[in-house]
């Protein structure tokens, strides 16, 4: 089948997904570059693709606030033990349900899959955690969620793609199941950790909704807490500014946004093929 | 594998049956061995899956147990022990609620709108990229349209707030054409409109990942026999693309519908304000006001356990229609 001339229906095609991810990106590059600009420049021109009169005033603000540096730091604190302890957990969950002949691995299958599809519901979770005593504490952003059933089958399944053999050749050289799992299985299973393990990582840095619910004092706050104090623009923050301004401009706003996504941002281009190998992993598995 | 490998770590045992007159070890007799020997000789199996089961129990099983309270008038002193029982009180007073009925709606029909507008953006855009030639351009755009996947929810309303904000960028062109500004958060009529948009904006890239993942899996030579009958693009995207792509059109299809009662607390919550509470309140947000906002645990567990229970009900007949479809289902 040569296709080798460009036909109309090519440029259709190619028309729609230009325009649909200018669609996509226009945004972006609209907040970076009022965040970059003075706020009347904003208000003249709200849909500015390019930094006019260009202000770091935004910046500024952002970079001194007082929480800023406690936020990132919970929110680091968070993302990183979340991840080691999620992938170590799951690890450990998944590998003896990888093997054929592990016996009770029906109910402990079942045991996951029930919690994908019930809980408990708001309020027990919340006196759960308030009776550990977990309000207020980082633990409480890090503890709920750590196993979750998708990952554990996701590697569970790719676990049992890896040839038996290896495993039955270390066991009759006299390797204990701890030496199999960690010095054969789990060297070849950094695809999938990766994978995991930067899902993992982005859905702890954008979680809103464990912070909000469990936090209380502003200095555990997480960065999607402050970003979104500093959007509703209340005024409970002491800001280094002369005047305590009620109505923040969207300048700033649109600076704290890049702030808390910059992170995600920078490293995303390098790491979107794992993303995506993970997802058809899952997807196709269906 | 030697009776003794055999022996040591399978489920099965083996015995070694000796002819009586030849003195050869004639038959090996597999059986099953009992649990305790099984287990002792894999003691480390049930060591790792300890940690995850005794999680499991914790953070996922102890919850559901909480349900009593809903059953029970509830308060943080008594704790659940020593709160009174109150049995179906809750039950019959969330029944005869407007607010219930109310909530009930919006969640339902947000999930419809989500359905109906956001489940065939991922599929059409899937198919315009399946019949990309350039690699170049596919790889770029796709790392582009997956990008506002991973933002969080605050950033995406951060940005939406303030675009539809009268000083915004949508107000400035509503001006610009002549018209007055609008506060379209504030209007009840735009809420669920601006939700769904958003949540396609954010996810319709992501979601052709499933769609060309199928795709991938299409026998070339159905395309080249089409072609050479003298179909053209559009025909064979209609007659081969889109039918190979059906099974998994169809799973997703009834998943979503299975989660016709979840919609997320961030999207909404963080767009929401009490002047659209009539349109934007579904039950994510409303457990979480009357909950813990208000205090009224017992009531607000009632509701988070119909949601809970309507859900699950749900999730497993549309699994089973899926499965009985011949499709592949969740699990």
């Amino acid at each position: 089948m040569n296709q080798k001339k460009f036909t109309c229906f090519d440029a259709i095609v190619y028309s729609i997904i230009t325009i649909i991810s200018l669609c996509m990106l226009f945004p972006f590059i609209n907040v970076i570059a009022v965040s970059m600009s003075d706020y009347s420049a904003y208000l003249k021109n709200p849909l500015m693709l390019w930094p006019k009169d260009l202000d770091w005033g935004a910046y500024n603000y952002v970079f001194t606030h007082p929480l800023l540096a406690s936020s990132y730091k919970n929110t680091v604190i968070v993302t990183a033990v979340a991840v080691v302890l999620s992938l170590f957990i799951t690890v450990i969950t998944a590998y003896p349900l990888s093997k054929p002949d592990f016996r009770g691995k029906t109910i402990i299958i079942n045991l996951l899959i029930f919690t994908m599809l019930f809980n408990g519901g708001l309020i027990p979770n919340y006196y759960l955690i308030r009776s550990m005593g977990l309000i207020d504490s980082l633990w409480a952003l890090i503890l709920p969620g750590l196993l979750g059933a998708f990952n554990v089958i996701l590697m569970k399944n790719f676990m049992e793609s890896i040839p038996q053999s290896l495993e039955e050749a270390a066991k009759m050289d006299g390797a204990s199941e701890l030496y199999v799992l960690f010095k054969i299985v789990l060297p070849l299973s950094t695809p999938i950790l990766a994978t995991l393990g930067l899902f993992t990582a982005v859905g702890h840095w954008n979680s809103f909704f464990n912070a909000v619910i469990y936090i209380r004092d502003n200095h555990k706050w997480t960065l999607q807490l402050l970003l979104r104090e500093i959007i509703m623009s209340a005024s409970l923050v002491d800001n280094q500014l002369e005047a305590q301004k009620y109505v923040m401009p969207e300048t700033i706003k649109y600076a704290s946004l890049i702030v808390v996504m910059l992170p995600i941002m920078c490293i995303y281009p390098f790491l979107q093929k794992y993303f995506v190998k993970g997802i058809m992993i899952g997807a196709v598995k269906g | 594998m030697s009776i003794k490998q055999l022996a040591t770590n399978t489920n099965q045992g083996a015995i070694a049956v000796k002819n009586k007159s030849t003195g050869n070890i004639q038959n090996t007799v597999k059986y099953k061995k009992p649990f305790l020997k099984y287990a002792s000789q894999n003691k480390w199996l049930y060591f790792l899956v300890m940690p995850g089961i005794l999680y499991l129990l914790i953070f996922n099983y102890i919850p559901m147990f909480g349900i009593v309270i809903a059953f029970k008038d509830f308060n943080f002193v008594k704790g659940i022990w020593g709160s009174s029982w109150i049995g179906f009180d809750n039950f019959e007073r969330l029944f005869r609620s407007k607010d219930f009925y109310i909530v009930l709606k919006n969640s339902i029909l947000l999930s419809f709108y989500r359905l109906i507008w956001g489940f065939p953006f991922p599929i059409l855009v899937a198919l315009l990229l399946n019949e990309i030639k350039n690699m170049t351009f596919k790889k770029v755009t796709q790392t582009v349209m997956y990008l506002p996947h991973f933002i969080s929810w605050v950033v995406v309303s951060g940005m939406i707030i303030n675009f539809l904000a009268p000083s915004g960028a949508i107000n400035y062109i509503v001006q610009m054409l002549g018209g007055k500004s609008v506060s379209f958060l504030q209007k009840p009529e735009y809420f669920r409109s601006i939700v769904v948009a958003a949540g396609i904006w954010k996810e319709v890239g992501w979601g052709t990942i499933v769609y060309l993942a199928a795709m991938a899996g299409i026998d070339q030579e159905m395309y080249e026999a089409a072609y050479i009958d003298g179909a053209n693009r559009i025909q064979r995207i209609l007659y081969i693309t889109l039918p190979s792509i059906l099974p998994t059109i169809f799973v997703l299809l009834i998943l979503n519908m299975g989660n016709v009662l979840r919609n997320g607390f961030e999207q909404i919550f963080l767009l929401y304000n009490p002047m659209v509470y009539s349109v934007a309140d579904v039950f994510e947000t409303y457990t979480y006001r009357i909950g813990l906002q208000s205090g009224r645990y017992s009531y607000s567990a009632a509701v988070g356990i119909f949601q809970s229970v309507v859900g699950l009900i749900l999730i497993t007949v549309t699994n089973k229609i899926a499965k009985r479809m011949g499709q592949s289902t969740l699990y």
